[in-house]
């Protein structure tokens, strides 16, 4: 067996390889809880061994039958699409404009835009529920929704990326006589397609894991995202973790697919942008 | 096919102006060249008559259209930019066609079209390939396969061969001119590149400073230049420029540290005592072993020697001040040679100090 180095000519990397197989086992082992936990019935969840004594697909079942979880499902899963499309569509339009227009305001224009990157979320939450409730969007999902159509992260993200696609380009179909939004969707749209994966998996992955606007906003569960959802199962005085468990294992799934069909995108995303999503 | 008529054409950019009111008629399928140093307007001029950049003044037409409000796809022009600007994410085939499935062209007059070009072009094996897989000269022949299909009136071509190497530029020059000389458009054609210019032009304008400083034939330009911008910018290696003022008498200068020289004929906008500078191009400045003929014939001391093969430029030193001259490639001449540089009246040039304009003889 080849592990691609020998530890005898290089002994540095036996430390290497310690330390990374130990962030790994740090990584991975709220995960195998969440299963483990997932698997275990009422009875054992308190006990913290990883491999259960009488494994059990019950609160699968359960998960499906009795909640409405396949619900909330549908509910984030259909938010998150939409959000990716509206984001992906607007913020590339709007990086474009300030990228390769020159008019007056451009620069106070995507300053401003910068600067709503740094406000965090905790801070809009009272504006947006009560912009919400004066428009008549709680417990909708439109409600849910608004605030994520257009990200100031994106706008940035697609601006920078334009500036990799010559003026040349663009003077050269205008001459072909293409309408400036023909431009910029036939001929400055496909040439940033690694920047539009990565906005798509962070602005996906974000609406998929969102919690704390979908919670303020929604009342009844049948309009819950996932991560709401979970959260109801935790009450005043009792918490179902074997429920909580189970329902984050399976809204674990679409993240995995998407991270194991997009890796590398993912990390050519985080590269480009420098930032984390 | 159409003449281009530029008239008082002024660009500014915020408060910048950068092209102050040109004049220039172009006849139909001449073959004009912009030339100057980078930023001089040339470029500028060029997007405007492509529609590319708004005019702040004046008027272009391109045959009997005044062109200043349409759009660059109603100009009836094709550009071919300096980076290809050919679509990286579209075959050959597509990038050339692409102007013509725009403007909703039958299918087989397009591809009637495209086989054309890329038949003159030599891109008939490519057309499946993408930009990424062509070198950069292939690059710019499809740029100009997909501005040859549209069967423009004018064809635009800003500096097109400055990404390519020495000898690939050689070799492009001559495709471009024999294009040229093929379909007979008429070419306007911007380039910072002197050689470039003499080469393909039936015309050269140079520009400086946002103005015209000369237009002419290259030769005319070569011969008579009109001011010493001009002088230094056309020909290679620069013409020599010899500091002296106006002497007194009918055509003599006082070289500074040489002497006295006449014979130039009447210098008659100039009085004596006026500062001029006296040119002569390396070519007409002729190396002899020995004293005769020629109005000027400096004693000079024999510095670099460049064999360029077919010629050599001799570097020698005039009275602490270095001329380049041009002699023949089998001249055998060593370092601290002492030797004589002559040249004929009617090769030297005299401009005002001041003004740089070349003063009337």
């Amino acid at each position: 067996m080849s592990f691609g180095f020998d530890p005898r000519r290089d002994p540095r990397k036996i430390l290497i390889w310690t330390l990374l197989a130990l962030g790994g086992i740090v990584m991975i082992m709220p995960f195998a809880f969440m299963i483990s936990t997932s698997l275990k019935g009422r009875g054992e969840v308190y006990d913290l061994r990883l491999v259960p004594l009488a494994p059990t697909l019950e609160n699968y079942a359960y998960l499906f039958r009795e909640t409405k979880f396949v619900r909330w499902f549908l509910n984030s899963f259909s938010i998150a699409a939409v959000s990716t499309i509206s984001v992906l569509f607007f913020d590339s339009l709007a990086g474009y404009v300030l990228c390769k227009y020159r008019f007056k305001g451009r620069q106070i224009v995507f300053v401003a835009i910068l600067s709503t990157l740094m406000i965090p979320t905790e801070m809009l939450v009272i504006p947006w529920y009560v912009m919400s409730k004066n428009m008549g969007w709680l417990d909708t999902y439109w409600g849910i929704m608004f605030p994520g159509m257009i990200t100031g992260f994106g706008v940035f993200l697609m601006k920078q990326f334009f500036e990799t696609v010559p003026d040349a380009l663009i003077d050269a179909a205008r001459i072909d006589g293409l309408s400036e939004f023909r431009i910029f969707w036939e001929v400055a749209l496909p040439l940033v397609t690694p920047a539009l994966s990565a906005l798509a998996i962070f602005t996906f992955l974000g609406s998929w894991t969102a919690f704390l606007w979908p919670l303020i906003v929604t009342n009844s569960s049948s309009n819950y995202t996932v991560p709401v959802g979970l959260a109801s199962f935790s009450g005043e005085f009792s918490t179902e973790w074997n429920m909580i468990m189970t329902g984050a294992a399976v809204a674990t799934i679409p993240t995995l697919i998407v991270f194991i069909l997009l890796q590398k995108y993912i990390i050519r995303g985080v590269i480009l942008s420098g930032v984390k999503g | 096919m159409a003449s281009v008529n530029l008239r008082g054409i002024v660009k500014r950019f915020d408060r910048t102006e950068v092209v102050h009111g040109i004049d220039l008629d172009i006849a139909d399928g001449e073959f004009v060249v912009l030339v100057g140093p980078s930023g001089c307007g040339k470029s500028t001029t060029l997007r405007m008559i492509a529609g590319l950049e708004d005019l702040t003044a004046g008027e272009i037409c391109i045959g009997d259209r005044v062109v200043d409000r349409l759009e660059p796809k109603d100009r009836n022009i094709a550009m071919v930019f300096q980076n290809y600007a050919i679509y990286p994410h579209m075959t050959v085939h597509k990038n050339i066609a692409f102007g013509l499935r725009m403007a909703r062209l039958p299918k087989p007059e397009e591809d009637r079209r495209v086989r054309e070009a890329a038949e003159i072009l030599g891109l008939v094996d490519l057309l499946d390939r993408r930009p990424s897989q062509l070198s950069g000269g292939q690059r710019q022949r499809v740029a100009i396969g997909r501005a040859m299909v549209r069967n423009p009136a004018v064809f635009l071509f800003d500096e097109p061969l400055s990404n390519l190497d020495a000898q690939l530029r050689a070799q492009m020059r001559l495709e471009i001119k024999k294009l040229h000389q093929t379909l007979g458009t008429t070419v306007v054609y911007v380039t910072h590149d002197q050689v470039e210019a003499m080469t393909l032009a039936d015309r050269i304008v140079v520009m400086r400073d946002g103005r015209i400083e000369q237009i002419g034939a290259p030769t005319e330009l070569y011969r008579r230049p009109v001011s010493m911008f001009v002088a230094r910018f056309i020909g290679s290696p620069s013409m020599n420029m010899i500091p002296g003022a106006v002497a007194e008498g009918s055509g003599a200068v006082a070289l500074d540290g040489i002497g006295t020289l006449s014979g130039l004929g009447e210098l008659s906008r100039a009085s004596a005592g006026r500062r001029i500078f006296l040119g002569v191009r390396p070519d007409d400045l002729r190396v002899a072993t020995e004293a005769g003929g020629g109005a000027l014939s400096l004693e000079a001391r024999v510095g670099v020697i460049e064999p360029l093969g077919p010629e050599t430029l001799v570097y020698a030193e005039v009275g602490g001040r270095e001329l380049v001259a041009k002699a023949d490639g089998r001249i055998s001449l060593r370092r601290g040679d002492v030797v004589r540089l002559v040249a004929d009246a009617d090769e030297l040039h005299v401009f005002d100090a001041e003004t740089e304009a070349v003063l009337p003889r």
